[in-house]
């Protein structure tokens, strides 16, 4: 990929989603109404290593699911294709939790909009709070993240592509001249 | 992906990405909100010539879980009665510019015409003895739930081939997929040539045990003049499916409703073999699924419109 620039590699991801967690941890005052719940594609393993690492903190089984927003997109109608759709899996009561929603990146905010609008459809949640690795701005929608890994300036016409192990065999955050990945 | 008139216009890879969804789908029905925002706006119009209970229902609850807008059109108690054409009727109701149209008919290529008539997506739910593509979808569907990939299985349909949209389309599906499909069944209730589809002919039950899966079509004597079946009672000696001729690791099926008795004993309906409120179960998601295809993102322009009319 021609003009991409790393800004995270394997160990400053670690690094963050570490401080994430103890973030998560001083802010959650009731850690056993505590959940996790991954955006699919690359929220969903992020959350797993969140999770990890919040049982390990917290001495208890922080309760994770995956969510696919594809039916809950506001652009649905202006796609050429009906789009790939993962199952999604919260076998949890969500009712009166803390439901942690993590994505990799947070732009424009209408996928964390619709992740809200499916997660009340499963219950009502206490409170939900949104957790990213990376937050490059240009939100159309007012909402803000709770816990940041890193916040990364970009313009419109850059990509941030984040990858992680679990999918794409390695961790790392890079910001791509849009041009540059036409291909 | 404009409209499902028959499986014949569908690849293997069609059938896996409409099924994969289905899959999908299969979890909202355990939520406490039974339903998506998907098809939001969109309206939905049922159309059946035809008697339908399962079919009409479950395509419904798919549009409403879909979050689409369902108009129901019956045949009995319309225009149709007073003589009102298939045409008519299409180009009336099209005024309410329907996002799909979902027909059921006893004539053959019924959804085909419509689709010429119509700028809206339509859906064959069954056109005489021609296709029922939906169903065979929600049977390949239960298939891959219940056995894995099909690649290599041996199907056998028992019945009345003859009168039966349901063994047409499954019979393509199940060969897209890679199965091996028999035809078992009486010499009056077999078309001829039905080979040239791909499929093995047989007339009597000796070999079932080759089948992994036993799939029993409904003996359909509205469609009958009588002279097809000397009484169900012969019929019932010969093809019956029963629990002395089904093996405990085969799996049975039947598109409903069961005619207890004559294709299906009462014992082998309740067996743990038979799979057929699976495939009910089946059908809602899978025509969610289809709908879904067929509907999102496929328009970015205005809601559909009737054509222009020809000049006749």
């Amino acid at each position: 990929m021609p003009h991409a620039k790393v800004v995270l590699d394997g160990d400053a991801m670690r690094r963050s989603l570490v401080r994430i967690a103890h973030e998560i941890v001083e802010k959650t005052p009731d850690p056993e109404l505590l959940a996790l719940v991954g955006i699919h594609r690359r929220g969903a393993p992020l959350a797993a290593r969140l999770k990890s690492l919040l049982d390990e903190l917290l001495g208890l089984e922080v309760p994770l699911g995956d969510l696919d927003i594809a039916f809950y997109r506001d652009d649905l109608r202006n796609r050429s294709d009906a789009p790939v759709v993962h199952a999604s899996h919260i076998d949890f009561e969500i009712d009166g939790r803390t439901v942690v929603i993590v994505d990799d990146v947070l732009y424009t905010g209408r996928t964390v909009r619709a992740a809200i609008e499916a997660l009340s459809d499963y219950g009502r949640p206490g409170r939900i709070q949104l957790a990213v690795l990376a937050d490059r701005g240009h939100r159309e929608l007012p909402i803000r993240p709770d816990f940041v890994g890193k916040n990364l300036p970009t313009s419109r016409h850059e990509r941030v592509n984040v990858r992680v192990e679990e999918l794409d065999g390695v961790d790392q955050v890079a910001i791509a001249e849009l041009e540059g990945i036409t291909a | 992906m404009r409209h499902l008139l028959s499986i014949a216009d569908l690849e293997r890879e069609d059938i896996e990405r409409i099924l994969d969804r289905a899959a999908a789908f299969e979890q909202i029905a355990d939520r406490e909100v039974k339903k998506v925002p998907a098809l939001r706006g969109r309206t939905v119009l049922n159309l059946f010539y035809e008697a339908s209970t399962r079919t009409r229902s479950s395509f419904e609850l798919a549009a409403k879980r879909l979050s689409a807008d369902v108009v129901n059109f019956a045949a009995s108690g319309s225009s149709v009665e007073k003589g009102e054409s298939l045409k008519d009727t299409v180009l009336t109701l099209g005024a309410h510019s329907p996002d799909a149209i979902v027909i059921r008919s006893p004539h053959a290529g019924a959804a085909a015409l419509v689709a010429g008539w119509t700028s809206a997506s339509v859906i064959n739910a069954g056109d005489g003895k021609h296709e029922h593509p939906t169903q065979a979808l929600l049977d390949v569907h239960t298939l891959r739930s219940k056995l894995g990939a099909l690649d290599g299985r041996s199907i056998w349909i028992v019945g009345d081939i003859a009168h039966s949209r349901v063994a047409r389309s499954n019979i393509l599906a199940f060969r897209e997929m890679g199965a091996h499909v028999t035809l078992v069944g009486p010499p009056t209730l077999m078309p001829r040539d039905i080979e040239a589809l791909g499929c093995a002919v047989r007339y009597d039950l000796d070999d079932l045990r080759e089948a992994d899966v036993v799939y029993a079509l409904r003996v359909q004597r509205e469609r009958m003049d009588g002279k097809e079946l000397p009484s169900l009672r012969e019929y019932a000696a010969r093809y019956q499916i029963n629990g002395r001729r089904l093996h405990p690791r085969q799996v049975l099926m039947h598109p409903g409703p069961v005619n207890r008795g004559v294709e299906l004993s009462g014992e082998v309906v309740d067996s743990p073999q038979a799979v057929i409120t699976m495939q009910v179960r089946a059908g809602v998601v899978v025509r969610m699924a289809v709908l879904f295809e067929l509907l999102a993102g496929t328009r970015t322009d205005s809601p559909a419109r009737l054509r222009e009319p020809q000049p006749a």
